[in-house]
């Protein structure tokens, strides 16, 4: 997202997250324009400092499928951001929470139809065969 | 009542326990392989293993026919997300949540789960009404009906000192409900004369609170000859 031109805001717990932030990058993060806040998510003051407020999209993927619905819905709501996408692993749960008018991404869902497709070629293949 | 407690930790066992010996049909719900081994031992059947934020494992508790659902996971994201479905998904009644730090609150309020219990929250509330500030405890509060009790001790020399209960002009939607004095309490009739050392018991609407502290500890806006005659 930084490379393509926008300011992006990264809140991590651990501070040595950045380095990850910054591999591949000629210069430091800061310098490419980007923040680094460290905290937790659902400390109010964290996302306030991670600049919640003037944010037009808000991405929550932490590894924490509830921390991720409850960030997401503290965005929407209280800061009524209006682009809001979550992560979520549970299939289910991200299927209900899509109808009830969240963004949500499901890997494992992405995961299971990719597999469905390969396995689909290889039966379609030996069955041509 | 069928009840479903998520959460097998120390507030959802003994929790359990209770409401098991009251009659009621629990089931309970827990994620730690150890934690529920010892809970089956005791519950059988009526212990549950998966994680209670899964809605399969909500689906297979039998929440679609649980007349009440229990949050008390030491993980408040959890205890949210699954009393909101319970609620929104679901239509579970009655909901009560445990809310482990009181700096959550204000998200559990945002998505709508209430009441939320914070135990760091009742012992403050405790603390209060041991050394109360202002002589002022809350009691009570009851959101939903806009209510509130309230305990309010009376300062010598007060507004309210040597008044009637009807001569306090309190504002209204406010009740005198009862005043305490050396021990025991007793229902006022509007002419109970309140003394300075009385700890009286209001029921009022929510927000009145800060007016009528100021009108029962305000000054006297009589001469005391007044008092007197």
């Amino acid at each position: 997202m930084i490379a393509k031109g926008h300011d992006v805001s990264v809140l991590d717990e651990d501070p040595e997250a950045i380095a990850l932030l910054e591999r591949g990058l000629d210069r430091p993060w800061e310098d490419h324009g980007g923040q680094f806040t460290v905290g937790t998510a659902l400390e109010m003051d964290a996302l306030l400092a991670a600049g919640i407020e003037n944010a037009d999209a808000f991405v929550a993927a932490t590894d924490g499928d509830n921390t991720n619905l409850v960030i997401a819905q503290i965005a929407k709501r209280r800061f009524d951001i209006e682009k809001v996408v979550v992560r979520v692993l549970d299939p289910m749960r991200a299927q209900w929470y899509e109808d009830q008018g969240l963004s949500t991404v499901c890997p494992t869902q992405k995961a299971i139809e990719m597999l469905q497709a390969a396995v689909g070629e290889a039966v379609d293949s030996v069955e041509a065969a | 009542m069928y009840v479903i407690i998520i959460g097998a930790g120390k507030v959802g066992l003994n929790l359990g326990r209770e409401l098991r010996a009251k009659g009621h049909e629990v089931t309970l719900v827990e994620s730690d392989p150890s934690r529920f081994a010892a809970v089956e031992e005791e519950f059988e059947h009526q212990a549950q293993y998966g994680d209670g934020s899964e809605l399969w494992v909500m689906e297979r508790a039998g929440v679609e026919r649980c007349e009440m659902l229990i949050a008390v996971t030491g993980d408040d994201e959890d205890n949210m997300l699954i009393c909101q479905v319970a609620r929104e998904k679901y239509g579970v009644e009655r909901i009560i949540s445990r809310c482990n730090n009181p700096r959550n609150l204000q998200h559990f309020e945002l998505l709508g789960v209430k009441p939320a219990v914070s135990a760091t929250d009742l012992i403050l509330r405790l603390i209060e009404h041991e050394v109360p500030k202002y002589g002022l405890v809350h009691l009570l509060d009851l959101p939903q009906e806009r209510l509130e009790i309230i305990e309010i001790e009376i300062q010598e020399g007060s507004f309210a000192d040597g008044k009637e209960v009807q001569g306090l002009g309190l504002p209204d939607g406010s009740l005198v409900i009862a005043i305490l004095r050396d021990g025991t309490g007793f229902v006022p009739l509007a002419d109970s004369v309140v003394e300075a050392g009385d700890e009286l018991l209001l029921v009022l609407d929510t927000g009145l609170e800060e007016k009528i502290t100021q009108r029962l500890g305000g000054p006297r806006n009589e001469p005391p000859e007044a008092q007197a005659a």
